[in-house]
């Protein structure tokens, strides 16, 4: 790939001080970095990966709403948390985890023990409790 | 304190604080240097593995290992230490940082605040090096940023203690000892190259190497069949997310082993390396015609867009390609 060749199609990282370094071969043939803004195939690939995030969020929203799973798990979702992710956060076990997932068991917990959540999810008790 | 300590952006963040690093103790080799003494390229593919439900497919070895074969090969002592207390490991960190020592650290990308929202995931090998500390400010010199970062104490400490897959521990390395005479970068050299050779051609198992891309082909051909199309289009965007993924200097190191090859043939004065590093770039330019196809497939745009066929095909071509690379490298080294 030549200098002049390296793409600057803006994505994600525009509002970033980030860049994508590049080695390319300049007029002499030597090769050289060039900074780049960002690819689209590349874009598109993470925009896929978040579209999909967003469709199951969705799907769990919709069933925190029909009283089927616990806000914890949308917000969990949205962030990217598993349930094991989640407990080796929290030093919760798994199994634990999972039950709070599940509405009812999620309604029996106190906010000292929702703290511990919310402060992983970096957001606020009362916010972890609705969607 | 501030240590006065050059950034310069790198393609990859653990080769990029290598070179940093060396730079401040006045060796001054290139990033693409570091890659191939390092030997840092490679191909896996784990279908075994899964993380978010996706099978491991990675452009380059362990992490950490690029960085340990650097200092190995160029005979500087490094030190690493992780640990169990947050507290006693920001300690750790200050003191080395009042002794004016420039401190690697493996971090978790997820709480990054530099970082844009769509880049932060649960990846827990990103490197950083610490630079110093102001006011409870630690700066922070981040290769893949154009400039130097600040990074609050309890940020530092959520990013060291990231939990999840491979979690670091407050993983920080420094450099104790340099020799005292400059080092010998061609047996540096030529054992990098070796071993990228043994790691590309010869390891038993199908997953890695270019055994790796000819499963990976092998695979592709089935995946609309057996998962149906929107968990084959995921499975084929994560490929070019790790191919292109912030940190590969493009086509997953292939560019930048290409560059790698023309400083070889400056140092070891061997003219034929200009010949690997032109055919390591064709090898590049396979890689983004099969990103760019790729990515027109999952994204159904577009006519003539390649079946999971052809872009099989694709990749039994680039295979082939950096088998006959790696063959020819091995002869012409030995």
């Amino acid at each position: 790939m030549k200098v002049e060749e390296v793409p600057q199609d803006v994505g994600y990282l525009k509002d970033s001080n980030l860049r994508d370094i590049y080695y390319a071969l300049d007029d002499s043939g030597s090769y050289c970095q060039v900074a780049s803004i960002g690819w689209q195939p590349r874009t598109e690939a993470l925009s896929l990966v978040w579209e999909h995030i967003s469709e199951e969020a969705d799907e769990i929203r919709q069933d925190v709403l029909q009283g089927k799973k616990s806000p914890l798990a949308y917000h969990m979702k949205i962030r990217l948390f598993d349930a094991g992710i989640m407990a080796s956060y929290s030093g919760i076990s798994k199994k634990t985890v999972k039950k709070h997932l599940q509405p009812t068991e999620f309604e029996r917990l106190d906010d000292m023990f929702l703290q511990k959540y919310a402060d992983i999810l970096s957001m606020e008790v009362e916010e972890l409790k609705k969607v | 304190m501030k240590i006065d300590f050059e950034h310069c952006p790198g393609a990859h963040c653990e080769n990029g604080v290598t070179v940093n690093m060396l730079r401040f103790y006045g060796i001054r080799i290139s990033e693409p240097m570091v890659l191939g003494i390092g030997a840092g390229l490679f191909f896996s593919y784990m279908p075994f593995i899964h993380l978010h439900g996706l099978p491991v497919f990675s452009f380059r070895p362990l992490p950490g290992d690029i960085f340990a074969r650097v200092m190995k090969r160029l005979h500087i002592k490094v030190h690493s230490r992780r640990f169990l207390n947050k507290d006693k490991s920001m300690k750790a960190l200050d003191k080395l940082l009042e002794r004016g020592i420039p401190v690697g650290n493996v971090v978790g990308v997820f709480f990054l605040p530099y970082f844009p929202k769509e880049y932060r995931f649960h990846f827990n090998a990103h490197n950083i090096c610490v630079v110093g500390k102001e006011n409870g400010i630690y700066t922070v010199s981040d290769p893949v940023s154009l400039v130097l970062n600040g990074l609050k104490y309890d940020e530092l400490k959520r990013v060291r203690f990231a939990r999840g897959t491979y979690p670091p521990f407050g993983k920080m390395y420094w450099v104790e000892k340099i020799p005292t005479t400059t080092p010998d970068l061609k047996s540096g050299i030529i054992s990098g190259i070796k071993l990228n050779c043994k790691r590309m051609l010869d390891i038993p198992i199908p997953y890695f190497g270019i055994k790796g891309i000819y499963l990976l082909a092998r695979n592709v051909r089935k995946w609309e069949k057996r998962y149906g199309v929107k968990n084959a289009a995921l499975r084929l965007a994560q490929v070019i997310r790790m191919l292109e993924e912030i940190g590969t200097g493009g086509a997953g190191f292939r560019y930048m082993y290409a560059a790698f090859m023309q400083e070889v043939s400056d140092v070891l004065q061997k003219p034929e390396f200009r010949n690997f590093s032109t055919q390591m770039t064709q090898i590049g330019d396979l890689w983004r015609d099969f990103a760019y196809e790729a990515a027109r497939k999952f994204k159904n745009r577009g006519e003539n867009i390649c079946s999971y066929d052809k872009l099989a095909d694709k990749l039994v071509h680039i295979a082939d390609e950096e088998k006959r690379f790696f063959t020819s490298l091995r002869q012409s080294i030995e």
